[in-house]
């Protein structure tokens, strides 16, 4: 039975469940409402920020790199304004097919295209990325006449780095390249964002502190894309990086390269009364302006495998065995150790024996030199008394003396990856192959034969400590520095001499005049002729190959290419400002090969003489201001 | 014949126009609510003149729909109700078997317009509801409960399988009103509710995937803040930069510049909160609050059980949609497609919701025949 409904109850029911609904309903929208006031005023600081940091990006500005110059202001590295081709790929509907259609128009290597395809990886689709740089006025032309048909792709102009002088620096200014996962490990963050190219050899990766600048940054606001929308919101300028000057003098280094006519060798000039390097010259040497931007895989194993090794430095890295450029250095030695007097004579017959020892080591003249005192020895570059001054001296005291020149370590030059050479010791020989030192070869090593290896830096280091009678000026390359463009350039202090190593001048007086005989009677006699000073030097041959070798027998027949020879000189021999080391390869000897290319230099050096003495004595003076740099003895 | 037809239209529309059937409160309140609708979407849709104008037109049908159904007493109503829950079930099924959408069917294209036939349920469900009650001794018992109970979950499921969750949501949310009001006693309520959240559960198992992660993304949106955390975590940031006052007209960045996604339809409180502040939101709840009070008292002045359940049940459904889109948008409740009533760019929603207002305000036109 169906009940009866009663409408008025039901009414009033509806009304009270009507009032209970509505305060449900109440309830909930002050929830709601206290929801929101949790969020707009308890939070909204926390949200207000978040909110800014959606829409306000920091864009970095990449600071402009300083420019490097020679001690003339001869522009060594330059920034110059280049044209790149870029691709936005939102505006690009099919990207393969766009490509393959613009190789048509401009030379795109798959190098271009791999590198392209990995930037854009990175990027959003509505910014630019490279895809050809350093467009030529040709392929600019070409694609301005075909532009309609690429849509997406433009023509951008930016600054890149340019080496002017090319190869001829290759070795001393490096160059930069783009940065990439080895150097975001080295690099700070901050400072790089925006910088697309880092120093990666020479000076430009030495001072790249110097050189780099300070970033700047915009502040824009962008959309959840991060495309940026309306003006800048803010804006703090970078700072350009400092303008560097090299110590080296670009018409020297030209000349050092070219007295080399490509052969393969290294040459270093330095002024011996501060260690400033005045010419550092490495051959063959290489065009570091394609490296910039990258080089084309091919290319660069083109110089890899070029068996003359461009792109070794040899200046810093190459390992040459000294030979006779160490007997100045041997007879130092000796006077100092008190082994030797300079009237103290040694019978030179062709071959030195070690007391109860059979076996012979030879002069390089048949017969010998005959009574040989110091000097003598010197100019004729006599064996027999080196053995056996070395012998005497034994292999601590000499490798002692000879770590007091610099070898065995690295110079401590402004470049990166310079090697130590090795000093014959008896610690080396122990550490290197687990054996004592024999006496036969210490005796060798006293004419810079046996386990020697020396740089050309190591060597002028050397001689440099020799023409300033004892005292060591660290060797460097940068000169003076200039922060701002409307700022004078500021010298920078060379680093401190050190402690003159001679305990007695008139040691040196007798190796000087040994020196100064090599060029005048003895093994480089005619090289001092018609030039005004006084010159003092050293010739070094030494053979490349052991003579039971394969290699040696197969150019037994062309002598001119049996040795690696060595120049070593200072000038004026009284008063040095010039201390040069060169090194070649292959060649006859020291005398035939090296020193001619010394003597170029020296020709090259001697017109700049006299101004550079006027500029240094300007030098000075602004100098004397400034904190005193290391003195002289 | 088809003159005579048109003719008897003519003269309704006129008559519905000249003297028009209408509660003008709740006219002032909904007129006020589209004004801030229309207002706000110009600032969200950037200056978008055409969302406007076209949101406008579906506003100016829905106001004449609105009329039109003013006119018709709610007897008529009654009568129809049933044949009206049927022919908008079968609509539903017929969305299931032919129905179109991106990844949901919830589409029915009729040729000249596409439309989706949820929406109709909107009003048919608290209809049949009313209807059913109305014929059955209230407060309801277990049997009745049992049947409406089957009138409800029969087009709910239909519409959560298409899937819409927030649609079948708020439809049954409707019903479910019905017989809250008819006075179904508290203890009833207290068990239902007890099997309800005994039932969660088993109701998580029968979620999609990406319903799923829609509620687990709401416990901890920062865990995948790009990807399915972006829509919670963005919404908080704009409304709680907004602050008390908002970051003012078109100065809602996160909207203008695009963090925020969907900010014209469902997240359209999102970018009213930021540029409007605390201070704008509590009065546009305030202004909900008002249309939904007068909306059940004119529930409570209705003639008969039919009047009163159906309006009633339609007052307390627009509060639905106000507090789940509002908690939605503040990171209260997982995201569900559920607009905010005649603020959300969008058209169904928009006619469907004025549709129910015109129930009402029959409702409340006819109340003077009735009651002695």
């Amino acid at each position: 039975m169906k009940p009866l409904k009663d409408t008025r109850q039901e009414a009033s029911l509806f009304r009270r469940r009507a009032l209970a609904g509505f305060a449900i309903i109440l309830a909930c929208l002050i929830g709601l409402g206290t929801r929101f006031a949790y969020l707009e005023i308890s939070r909204h600081d926390e949200f207000a920020l978040r909110s800014d940091s959606n829409r306000i990006v920091t864009r970095p500005l990449a600071p402009g790199r300083g420019l490097i110059y020679d001690r003339n202001g001869v522009l060594l590295a330059d920034n110059v304004a280049a044209f790149r081709l870029e691709v936005t790929p939102e505006q690009v509907k099919n990207m393969d097919k766009m490509l393959s259609a613009l190789r048509d128009v401009v030379p795109l290597s798959d190098d271009d295209i791999a590198r392209f395809n990995a930037l854009r990886r990175g990027k959003h689709s509505y910014q630019g990325v490279p895809l050809r740089l350093k467009l030529s006025e040709e392929e600019i032309a070409r694609f301005a006449v075909n532009r309609w048909a690429f849509p997406g792709v433009d023509v951008v102009p930016y600054l890149t780095r340019q080496y002017p002088l090319g190869q001829e620096f290759a070795h001393v200014v490096g160059y930069v390249g783009r940065i990439d996962e080895n150097d975001l490990t080295r690099l700070d963050k901050g400072d790089y964002a925006g910088t697309t190219h880092v120093g990666k050899t020479g000076i430009e990766r030495f001072y790249e502190d110097k050189l780099h600048g300070e970033p700047g940054y915009e502040k824009i606001e962008v959309n959840v894309d991060h495309r940026p929308i309306g003006e800048p919101l803010g804006r703090v300028a970078p700072k350009p990086g400092a303008n560097v000057y090299l110590t080296i003098d670009a018409h020297l280094q030209e000349a050092a390269e070219a007295a080399f006519e490509g052969r393969a060798g290294a040459a270093l000039v330095v002024d011996p009364r501060n260690g400033e390097v005045l010419a550092m010259v490495s051959v063959p040497s290489f065009d570091p302006n394609p490296f910039v931007n990258g080089i084309a895989n091919a290319d660069y194993q083109l110089l890899l495998n070029d068996p003359d090794k461009p792109l070794l430095n040899r200046a810093l890295r190459g390992a040459y065995t000294p030979g006779s450029t160490m007997k100045p250095f041997m007879a130092l030695g000796g006077l100092e150790l008190g082994l030797r007097k300079p009237e103290d004579t040694v019978l030179s017959v062709g071959e030195f024996h070690i007391p109860g020892q059979s076996r012979g080591y030879r002069d390089d003249k048949r017969g010998g030199h005959g009574r040989v005192d110091m000097v003598q020895a010197i100019a004729q570059s006599v064996n027999t008394y080196f053995y056996s001054l070395a012998y005497d001296m034994g292999i601590n005291r000499l490798s002692t003396f000879m770590a007091k020149l610099g070898f065995g370590k690295p110079t401590g030059i402004d470049l990166v990856g310079e090697s130590a050479g090795v000093l014959p010791s008896e610690e080396w020989k122990r550490g290197r192959f687990n054996q004592p030192f024999y006496p036969g070869e210490t005796v060798i090593a006293g004419i810079g034969q046996g386990y020697w290896v020396v740089t050309p830096l190591q060597l002028v280091q050397a001689v440099s400590i020799i023409a300033d009678q004892g005292v060591s000026h660290p060797l460097h390359l940068l000169r003076s520095v200039q922060s701002a463009i409307d700022s004078k350039p500021e010298a920078i202090a060379p680093p401190a001499a050190k402690p003159n190593i001679l305990k007695n001048p008139a040691s040196w007086q007798v190796v000087q005049k040994g020196m100064i005989e090599v060029v005048n009677t003895g093994t480089a006699h005619g090289l001092n002729d018609k030039f005004p000073y006084q010159i003092a030097g050293k010739t070094g041959t030494a053979e490349r190959f052991s003579r039971t070798t394969e290699e040696w027998t197969s150019i037994s027949d062309s002598p001119i290419e049996r040795h690696q020879v060595l120049f070593e000189a200072f000038a004026p021999a009284d008063d040095a400002r010039i201390a040069i080391a060169v090194a070649l390869e292959a060649g006859r000897s020291g005398a035939h090969d090296a020193a001619p290319i010394a003597r170029k230099i020296l020709d090259a050096w001697l017109p700049g003489d006299q101004e550079r003495e006027a500029a240094r004595a300007n030098d000075t003076a602004s100098v004397a201001e400034a904190p005193p740099a290391a003195g002289r003895r | 014949m088809l003159e005579e037809l048109i003719g008897q239209l003519r003269y309704r529309v006129v008559s519905a126009l000249r003297k028009p059937r209408s509660d003008v409160p709740l006219l002032c309140g909904l007129l006020a609510l589209m004004g801030v609708g229309l207002v706000t979407l110009y600032s969200a849709s950037d200056f978008d003149r055409g969302m406007v104008v076209a949101q406008a037109m579906r506003f100016a049908l829905g106001l004449f729909l609105m009329l039109m159904i003013a006119r018709v007493p709610p007897l008529t109503l009654r009568n129809w109700t049933p044949w009206l829950y049927a022919g908008s079930v079968l609509l539903l099924v017929a969305v299931a078997v032919l129905g179109e959408g991106r990844g949901a069917h919830r589409w029915l294209d009729l040729g000249v317009v596409r439309f989706q036939p949820s929406e109709l349920l909107k009003l048919t469900m608290p209809m049949m509801v009313a209807w059913y009650l109305n014929g059955r001794p209230l407060p309801p018992g277990w049997i009745t409960l049992a049947c409406v109970g089957v009138l409800i979950v029969i087009p709910v499921g239909l519409i959560a399988e298409q899937p819409d969750l927030g649609t079948a949501l708020l439809i049954a949310a409707s019903g479910v009103f019905g017989v809250f009001l008819s006075g179904l006693a508290w203890w009833r309520i207290g068990l239902l509710l007890g099997a309800f959240a005994a039932a969660i559960p088993v109701g998580w198992h029968f979620l999609h995937d990406y319903q799923r992660n829609r509620v687990l993304t709401l416990l901890d949106p920062e865990a995948d803040p790009l990807g399915n955390g972006w829509h919670i975590i963005q919404s908080q940031i704009a409304v709680g930069s907004g602050g008390l006052w908002g970051k003012g007209y078109h100065h809602g960045t996160q909207s203008r510049l695009e963090f925020l996604p969907e900010h014209t339809t469902d997240f359209i409180f999102s970018v009213f909160a930021e540029e409007w502040g605390l201070v704008g939101v509590l009065l546009l709840l305030a202004l909900y609050a008002f249309i939904i009070a007068r909306c059940l008292w004119i529930a409570a002045n209705a003639k008969d059980t039919y009047a009163r359940l159906l309006s009633g049940s339609i007052s307390m459904a627009l509060f639905v949609y106000v507090v789940v889109n509002g908690g939605m948008i503040t990171g209260l409740l997982p995201v569900v497609g559920v607009p905010l009533p005649l603020v959300s760019y969008g058209g169904t929603s928009a006619v469907s919701l004025l549709a129910g207002f015109g129930v009402l305000m029959s409702i409340h036109a006819h109340r003077k025949f009735v009651l002695a």
